[in-house]
C-alpha cells in the first residue's frame, strides 16, 4: 500500500534579491500514512515552513520546485499550479503559521468559512452556514460564535477557527505548521487535544511543523529531523529520543530542558551553515562532537539504519562497514 | 560565527541598514524616482551655485532687442531687457533655491524641536502642541502671505519667515508620529531603565532614528517652500531687488510677453520651477516610501514558482 | 521564622542570615480603565484593574527565582513595577533592606546600577544604529564610570569576552543585524554586567530563540548567578523553570497561588492550577504520556475577577466553599519542605 502523501527529493531554491540562490530545501524525501501523525521538526531556517509550503504548492515567484510529490500514487508536482489546485484545501489543506492572525478582521469568522466552502463549491448560501456550524462545532467554538469577529476571539479560539477553515473541504492530509506557538501551555494542550481528536474522528493524517520537539514526542508517531535543508533523521518518536542516529538529534534532544530530571541542558555552538552557497561536507559538522575526517569532504547520505528508521551520518556507515 | 538565515516565506522581517551611508543613500541609489530627483536636483543645484562663474552673459547685460528670439548665441531668447534667458534663469535658480532652503531651515527648526518634544513627552505636553499645530494648520497660507508681505513689505527675509512659519506643521506632525514610535522600541525603555536621562534617549536614540524621515520630509517642504515663493513672486509681492523665478515669469506677464508671442520668456522659467519641486518631490516621497517601517512580507501565492525537472541523486527514499 | 501570615511564604532568610537582596511585600499595582465619554458624563466610578493584586516573595544573592504563569497572570507587571518601570499602587519593594517603592527619582538613579533587566526581544533590545562596543559602553557613560576611555574600552572588552562572545575583537565593531539573537541577547547582558549589578530581572530570556541556543544563555545566566547574581525569571515555560530556578512562584490573576523551592513544586504540586499546569507541559520522551488534565476555557481577563478562590471557576477539584472564601497562601499539609505555600483550602 502506497503512502498517503509523499515527497521525492523535493528540492526548493529561491533568488535573491541581490542575485544568487538560497538552496532551501535540499532533496527531502518522506513519507506520510493514513491517519499517522509525523512532526517535521527543526529550528529556524532549516527549510521545514518551506517544505510544508511546497507540499501545497504555495511558494512565491522567486521559488524554484523540482522532485515529486505523489498523493496517493500520484505526482501532482509535475504540472505546478495546474496539477497542484485541484487538491488543495481538497486533499491537501494547511493551518499556516501565524493564521489566526490572518483573519479579515472586518468580515465575521462564520463569513469568512463560508467563503471557503463556496469557493470550493461545497455549498452555498444555508447549506453552507450550516456546514460552517459543523465545522465550528467540531473545533469548539460554539454555535452562536460564528457571527462575530475576530476580535471579539481569544488567540486560542481563533486557532481553533483557523484549523475549522483548513478542514472546510474534508481533506485527508492537515499540515499544522507552529500550530502552538505564541499560545499558553494550557491552550496549547488544548489545541493539541484538539488536533489529536480531529485526527482520531476523521482519520486525518497529520503533518506537523514545529521547533518544539517535546510537542512531537507527545503528538505524534513518527518524526522527522530537518537541518540546514536537509533531512538528517526520521522514523518512530520512540526511536529518536531513545536511539538516535543522528548527532544533531541527540543534541537537540540535550538541548531541550525537561521538566523531571538532573543536569541543566546544553546547547549547540555555533550556527547553521548559510545555503546561499554550496557547501562541502556534512552541514553538520562544524556543530558536531563526533565529526571525523569522512565528515569534511563527502556528504552523508539518508540511509535506513534500521526499520523505518533512516539518518544521513557518517557514523552509521561506519558502523555498518564495521559490522561487515 | 554566521549571519542566520530565516527562511522566507511567511515570516516578517525588517529591512536592516545595509551600508553606513543609511538609508538615504540606499535609497538614492536603488529606486529610479529617487535617482532621478536627486540627479535633477543636483544639476539644478550646481548650475545656481556656480551661476556667477558659468552664467554665458552678465545678469545686467543688455545683449539684444527686447523680447529676442531665440537663436544659436541665445538658446532661450532674451527677456524684456534684452537680457539673455539662459543667464537669468541660472541667476533666477538661485535665489528660487536660496528662499526655498532658508525657509525650509526655519520649517524644520520650528517642526522639528516641536514634534520631538510632543512624542517624546506625550501626555499634557503633547496635547498642548498639537493644539498649537493645529491652530497654525487652519490658517491659509497664500492670503496669509499676501497680507504679511502687503504690511511688512517685501524683502528676502520676511519672505523666508512668513514661508517658514506656515509650512512646519506638516514636519511637526510626521515627526512626532515617528518618534512616538521610536519611543516604544525596547532598546529605548532599556535605556530608560538603565537611567538614561531624557537628553541622551533623544539625542542617542531618538533623533538618529528620526534623522532619515526628517530628511525626506525637509526635501518634500523645500518643494513646497519654493512654490510658495514663486507664487508670492508671481503675485508681484516678491522682493522687487532680487530676480526669482518667480519674478522672472512676472517680469514677462507685466511685459506683454503673451501678446508679443515670446512663449521663451515665459515657459523656461516656468519649467525649471516646475522640474525643480518636481524633483524634490520625486526624491521627498522616495525617501518616505522606503523609511516606512516596512517589513518585507513574502506572500504565500499560488501560481507562482518555477519547476525543474528531476535532478538525479540517490537517496533511500522512505 | 515563617509566620503563617498571608504573603509570607516567598520571603526565605538568605543563607548568611541577612535580609533577601529584594523583598517584595504585598504589592499591588493597578491600572485605571477609561470610563470613555458615556461614562465620564454619567459619572460611573472610576474602575480598575488589579493586575497585580497582593504579591510577596524574596529574592536572594545567587538565587534565581522563577515566576511562572499564563499571559495575563501580571507576571510581567510585577518584575516592571520590582524595579520602578511601573508605580506601585501600594505595598513595599525593598532592595538590600532598603525600602525604594516611594524613593524619588534622583534617588532611585544610582540604584539602577545595582538592578538591571534583560528583555524578551534580542532583535529589538539593541539600538540598531549601534555597534555591540557602543551598546555595552552606554551604561558606563551614562552613569559616568569607568575613568578614562581607555579603561572603559577595557571594561567593554571584558564584559563582551565574560559573555562568551570570544574573541571580543570579533564582535566589537558589529552592528546588532550582524548578530544572531543568541549573540545579540548576549550584547544586551553584557551591557548589564558592565555596571556590577546585584540583580537581574530577566524577562522571558530565551523564548524568542532557537532551542539549541537557549540552553547557552541559560548556562550564561547560571553561572553568573554562581557568581552571586540573584536573578528573577519570568517565563511562561515551567520546563525552563524547573531546570534553572531555586524557587517558583506560581501566579494566576494578579496573585501567586503557590510558591516554594523549585524541585518540590515540580514533584510534588499543592495547587489544582499548579497541578493541571505541570500535567500539560509536554514532555521530551514519548513513553512520558501522561493523562494531560487540561482546563477548559482561558483564565478571565483581570477585569472580571471570579468570586472568592479567584481559580474556582476552572478548578477540577472546586468545592461550595470555595467560591465564597479567597484562600491565604498557607503551608499546605503534603508539603515535605518548609518553605511550601499554597493558596488553596483544600491543600
Amino acid at each position: 500500500m502506497s503512502a498517503l502523501l509523499e515527497t521525492e527529493d523535493l528540492q526548493v531554491w529561491f533568488d535573491l534579491p541581490g542575485g544568487g540562490t538560497l538552496h532551501a530545501v535540499q532533496g527531502v524525501s518522506l513519507g506520510l500514512e493514513r491517519g499517522e501523525r509525523l512532526g517535521l521538526v527543526g529550528e529556524s531556517g532549516c527549510g521545514k515552513t518551506t517544505t510544508a509550503l511546497a507540499l501545497m504548492g504555495l511558494l512565491p515567484a522567486n521559488a524554484t520546485v523540482s522532485g515529486r510529490v505523489l498523493l496517493d500514487g500520484t505526482d501532482i508536482l509535475r504540472g505546478a499550479e495546474e496539477t497542484m489546485r485541484p487538491h488543495r484545501w481538497v486533499d491537501l489543506s494547511m493551518v499556516f503559521q501565524g493564521a489566526m492572525n490572518a483573519f479579515n478582521p472586518v468580515k465575521t469568522v462564520g463569513s469568512q468559512i463560508v467563503e471557503v466552502l463556496e469557493l470550493h463549491q461545497r455549498a452555498v448560501g444555508r447549506a453552507a452556514r450550516l456546514r460552517t456550524g459543523e465545522l465550528l462545532a467540531a473545533v469548539g467554538i460554539p454555535d452562536d460564535r460564528a457571527d462575530r469577529y475576530p476580535h471579539e476571539f481569544s488567540g486560542g479560539m481563533r486557532q481553533r477557527a483557523a484549523i475549522a477553515m483548513a478542514l472546510a473541504c474534508n481533506p485527508s492530509v492537515l499540515i499544522a505548521d507552529e500550530p502552538t506557538t505564541a499560545l499558553d501551555v494550557m491552550v496549547q494542550a488544548q489545541i493539541l487535544e484538539l488536533l489529536d481528536s480531529l485526527c482520531r474522528d476523521f482519520g486525518l493524517a497529520l503533518l506537523l511543523v514545529t521547533h518544539d520537539l517535546p510537542v512531537v514526542a507527545q503528538l505524534c508517531d513518527r518524526g522527522a529531523v530537518m537541518y540546514a535543508g536537509e533531512l538528517v533523521e526520521h522514523g518512530s518518536v520512540d526511536a529518536l529520543f531513545h536511539a538516535p542516529c543522528h548527532p544533531y538529534t541527540r543534541l537537540l534532544f540535550a538541548a531541550t530542558p525537561d521538566l523531571h530530571g538532573d543536569g541543566l541542558p546544553a546547547s549547540i555552538p555555533g550556527a547553521p551553515p548559510r545555503l546561499d552557497r554550496q557547501n562541502e561536507g556534512c552541514p553538520f559538522r562544524p556543530r558536531c562532537d563526533r565529526a571525523f575526517a569522512r565528515c569534511v569532504d563527502q556528504r552523508p547520505l539518508l540511509r535506513t539504519v534500521a526499520p523505518e528508521h533512516g539518518a544521513a551520518c557518517h557514523l552509521n556507515d561506519v558502523a555498518a562497514e564495521v559490522a561487515h | 560565527m554566521s549571519i542566520v538565515i530565516n527562511e522566507p516565506g511567511l515570516i516578517a522581517e525588517p529591512e536592516p541598514i545595509r551600508s553606513r551611508g543609511g538609508i538615504v543613500w540606499d535609497t538614492i541609489r536603488r529606486r529610479p524616482s529617487a535617482t532621478i530627483g536627486a540627479t535633477v536636483l543636483s544639476l539644478i543645484i550646481v548650475c545656481a551655485v556656480l551661476a556667477p562663474w558659468i552664467a554665458p552673459y552678465g545678469l545686467h547685460e543688455q545683449v539684444g532687442p527686447p523680447f529676442g528670439p531665440p537663436s544659436w548665441e541665445h538658446p532661450l531668447g532674451l527677456d524684456d531687457g534684452g537680457i539673455d534667458m539662459v543667464t537669468l534663469l541660472m541667476w533666477g535658480a538661485r535665489i528660487s533655491l536660496v528662499v526655498g532652503f532658508a525657509a525650509t531651515l526655519v520649517s524644520m527648526l520650528i517642526g522639528g524641536t516641536i514634534g520631538v518634544t510632543a512624542g517624546y513627552f506625550g501626555g499634557k505636553v503633547d496635547g498642548v502642541l498639537m493644539r498649537i499645530t493645529d491652530y497654525f494648520l487652519v490658517i491659509p497660507d497664500v492670503p496669509l502671505m499676501i497680507v504679511v508681505a502687503a504690511i511688512w513689505g517685501p524683502s528676502l527675509f520676511h519672505i523666508v519667515i512668513v514661508i517658514g512659519i506656515l509650512l512646519w506643521t506638516s514636519t511637526a506632525r510626521v515627526i512626532r508620529a515617528q518618534v512616538k514610535s521610536v519611543r516604544e522600541r525596547v532598546y529605548v525603555k532599556r535605556a530608560r531603565a538603565l537611567g538614561a536621562g531624557h537628553v541622551r534617549i533623544v539625542m542617542r536614540h531618538v533623533l538618529p532614528q528620526v534623522a532619515p524621515l526628517l530628511i525626506a520630509n525637509t526635501v518634500l517642504t523645500i518643494a513646497v517652500a519654493v512654490f510658495d515663493e514663486t507664487a508670492l513672486a508671481f503675485l508681484g509681492l516678491g522682493d522687487p531687488s532680487r530676480i526669482s523665478l518667480g519674478k522672472v515669469i512676472e517680469n514677462a506677464f507685466q511685459r506683454a510677453a503673451i501678446s508679443s508671442g515670446a512663449w521663451w520668456a515665459i515657459v523656461p522659467p516656468g519649467v525649471v520651477v516646475a522640474l525643480l519641486i518636481l524633483s524634490c518631490s520625486l526624491l521627498g516621497q522616495a525617501l518616505e516610501d522606503a523609511l516606512n517601517p516596512r517589513l518585507r512580507v513574502a506572500h504565500v501565492s499560488a501560481r507562482g514558482f518555477r519547476l525543474r525537472p528531476l535532478v538525479g541523486r540517490n537517496a533511500d527514499a522512505l | 521564622m515563617s509566620s503563617e501570615r498571608r504573603g509570607c511564604g516567598g520571603r526565605a532568610l538568605s543563607s548568611n542570615g541577612a535580609g533577601a537582596l529584594l523583598d517584595v511585600e504585598d504589592l499591588v499595582v493597578a491600572y485605571p480603565i477609561a470610563r470613555g465619554l458615556a461614562g465620564a458624563v454619567r459619572r460611573r466610578p472610576e474602575q480598575r484593574v488589579l493586575a497585580v493584586d497582593g504579591v510577596s516573595f524574596s529574592v536572594d544573592r545567587g538565587e534565581l527565582v522563577a515566576l511562572v504563569g499564563e499571559s495575563g497572570c501580571g507576571k510581567t507587571t510585577t518584575a516592571q513595577a520590582v524595579l520602578r518601570l511601573v508605580e506601585a499602587t501600594s505595598g513595599r519593594v525593598s532592595f538590600d533592606g532598603r525600602d525604594i517603592t516611594e524613593l524619588p527619582n534622583r534617588a532611585l538613579r544610582p540604584l539602577r546600577r545595582s538592578m538591571q533587566i534583560i528583555y524578551q526581544d534580542p532583535y529589538e533590545s539593541l539600538d540598531p544604529r549601534m555597534t555591540v562596543r557602543d551598546a555595552v559602553e552606554e551604561p558606563m557613560l551614562i552613569h559616568g564610570l569607568g575613568g578614562s576611555r581607555a579603561d572603559r574600552r577595557e571594561l567593554v572588552r571584558e564584559a563582551v569576552a565574560r559573555v562568551e562572545l570570544t574573541p571580543p575583537d570579533l564582535f566589537l565593531e558589529r552592528y546588532p543585524h550582524e548578530l544572531s539573537g543568541g549573540q545579540r541577547q548576549r550584547v544586551a547582558i553584557a551591557a548589564s554586567l558592565v555596571l556590577e549589578p546585584e540583580l537581574l530581572v530577566a524577562d522571558e530570556p530565551v523564548s524568542m530563540l532557537d532551542v539549541s541556543v537557549r540552553a547557552g544563555v541559560l548556562n550564561l545566566l547560571d553561572r553568573l548567578r554562581q557568581e552571586g547574581l540573584g536573578i528573577l525569571m519570568i517565563t511562561h515555560d515551567l520546563s525552563t523553570a524547573a531546570r534553572y530556578a531555586h524557587r517558583i512562584a506560581v501566579m494566576y490573576l494578579g496573585r501567586i497561588v503557590e510558591i516554594g523551592p523549585a524541585s518540590e513544586i515540580v514533584e510534588n504540586p499543592q495547587h489544582p492550577y499548579t497541578k493541571a499546569l505541570l500535567s500539560v507541559v509536554p514532555r521530551r520522551d514519548p513513553r512520558d504520556r501522561k493523562r494531560p488534565q487540561v482546563l477548559t476555557g482561558e483564565a478571565p481577563d483581570a477585569t472580571r475577577i471570579p468570586s472568592g478562590c479567584r481559580f474556582h471557576p476552572r478548578c477540577p477539584v472546586a468545592i461550595e466553599e470555595c467560591r465564597a472564601h479567597d484562600p491565604e497562601l498557607l503551608r499546605p499539609r503534603n508539603a515535605v519542605s518548609p518553605d511550601h505555600r499554597a493558596a488553596c483550602i483544600l491543600a
